[in-house]
């Protein structure tokens, strides 16, 4: 497939350069003040390894318009900008963009199906191109396409540790005896926590998740999109990790358990808080890693875990959905 | 475990045998690994006029904290075996099981925030007296003196079917004085 990929941080750039390994071409790369189009008459591609080079040089992607690539002639927009809250704006008019012209998207901005997915699917209802966005849940986790796979209506309630920096902080305050802040700073150090770690350490981040997971279990089990709860982020109940001190995670060590930040969706409710489990138990992942536990009716637990975030982890859930979409 | 296992009787009041009056009764006890717990566990019963008839003893099979399952049959009036198991209770031992009512589901939660000045005695008070729960152990750890944050380690004890109810009576208690609460994953084995 003909690929405009809109964004050029991490996953964007991923995304173009693994693009040609899974047999797709990228025709069109945009930040959020350039662009680069391919051009059919002159034969000119777009070279992975030049809109790389230039983005870490000069910051551009390269000469062309950011409105040039959305019009560029692509059989898929990923829309790998940042995620956005309310509106969801810019990545939902990109998206709008794509399916009002019959062409697919695939989303890695969490945007747009965490706070408008009845407007997304109202959308996808009266084009001809399909959403896809196993990318915004977990990384290189198939969350979503295993929930579609067992049926969201056959799916009682997926849980998990769905935010690695969350996960990252509470693993190093356990094991090495340390505050909050200490650890937090550590992480900062080692590029696995943002300056500002709010987004993360509040659980806005893993509610996101949930919020998309809880989506995709009201609307996939729903008869007609229209009887569908639609969650926003509003909807959901969380709690972050910010003030947890070392002393709890002592405590809990002492009985052969530990603190996780984990996130849970059901087709009613999304609730994100740290919880106490066990110390070995299937949801206690370590580091950054992720984890996606799905609770069915009739084929017991799932669990899958991996790497929750990263550039060409999460290009690969990109990539795997063009590839559904082909 | 049943408290009429000398036979079906004709009047529940009436089936111990010896005294017309008694009958069998089982508790299951929890006891940390310490020389002196049985014996210590076994007075209550017989200070309040239990007559002690059989002691299983699980010194292999010890609980996930490390505590010892014991199981005491022994025979006693209602009015006794009330006192006994009150009496075991006051004396700290953890009482899983008594005759019928079972606390049959355990639940080990973490509170943390200005415990000790939101009067941690009360709080724990507090939730002893919502209906379905019995605190069985507290562990505090209030490593920055009291003017910090502190933690406690709560290990509560519901009746069946009851844990939901008994962690949202918690978060009530909690909320009201500013604590947070870290509640296990309710009926997942994590």
């Amino acid at each position: 497939m003909r690929l405009a990929v809109i964004g050029a941080g991490a996953v964007g750039r991923s995304v173009v350069e693994l693009a040609d390994e899974y047999g797709h071409e990228v025709v069109a790369v945009a930040d959020s003040s350039s662009a680069v189009v391919a051009d059919a008459e002159t034969g000119s591609g777009v070279d992975a390894e030049v809109v790389v080079t230039r983005k870490a040089e000069a910051g551009v992607v390269g000469d062309d318009d950011p409105e040039d690539a959305l019009a560029a002639d692509y059989d898929a927009l990923v829309e790998a900008t940042p995620t956005t809250l309310g509106d969801a704006e810019p990545g939902f008019s990109h998206v709008r963009t794509a399916l009002e012209r019959d062409r697919h998207a695939v989303l890695a901005n969490k945007g747009p199906v965490a706070e408008r997915y009845g407007d997304l699917q109202a959308l996808v209802a009266d084009n001809a191109g399909g959403v896809r966005f196993e990318a915004t849940v977990g990384g290189a986790i198939p969350a979503v396409s295993t929930v579609e796979d067992i049926e969201p209506g056959h799916v009682t309630a997926v849980r998990g540790v769905l935010n690695g920096t969350a996960n990252f902080i509470l693993t190093r305050m356990a094991a090495e005896g340390l505050d909050y802040e200490h650890v937090l700073a550590e992480a900062q150090d080692l590029g696995v926590a943002e300056a500002d770690p709010s987004f993360d350490v509040d659980g806005t981040d893993a509610a996101l998740k949930c919020v998309i997971l809880a989506n995709v279990l009201s609307f996939g089990a729903a008869d007609d999109p229209a009887d569908a709860r639609e969650f926003t982020l509003a909807d959901a109940d969380v709690e972050g990790i910010r003030d947890i001190p070392g002393s709890t995670l002592r405590l809990a060590a002492e009985d052969g358990r530990t603190v996780r930040l984990i996130g849970e969706a059901t087709g009613e409710t999304v609730r994100v808080a740290p919880r106490l489990v066990h110390e070995n138990g299937t949801l206690a992942v370590s580091g950054t890693q992720n984890i996606v536990q799905i609770e069915t009716s009739h084929a017991g637990r799932l669990n899958i875990s991996g790497r929750g975030a990263g550039g060409p982890e999460t290009a690969s859930a990109v990539l795997g959905d063009v590839g559904r979409l082909g | 475990m049943s408290d009429t296992r000398d036979g079906a009787p004709e009047d529940a009041a009436v089936d111990g045998g010896h005294d017309p009056a008694s009958s069998t009764h089982t508790v299951r006890l929890e006891l940390v690994d310490e020389p002196g717990q049985l014996l210590a566990a076994l007075q209550p019963i017989a200070n309040n006029g239990g007559n002690l008839l059989s002691i299983y003893h699980e010194r292999g099979n010890k609980t996930p904290r490390g505590r010892i399952p014991v199981e005491v049959d022994f025979e006693a009036t209602a009015e006794r075996f009330e006192a006994i198991v009150e009496a075991l209770r006051e004396d700290g031992i953890t009482v899983m099981q008594a005759g019928t009512e079972r606390y049959a589901e355990e639940i080990t939660l973490l509170l943390f925030g200005h415990l000790i000045d939101t009067d941690l005695s009360d709080t724990l008070s507090r939730i002893e007296a919502s209906a379905s729960t019995s605190v069985a152990d507290v562990s505090l750890a209030a490593p920055q003196g009291t003017e910090e944050s502190s933690s406690a380690r709560l290990r509560l004890e519901a009746r069946s079917g009851e844990s939901a109810a008994a962690i949202a009576a918690v978060r009530d208690i909690a909320e009201e004085k500013d604590l947070r609460v870290v509640a296990p994953l309710a009926g997942v084995d994590a």
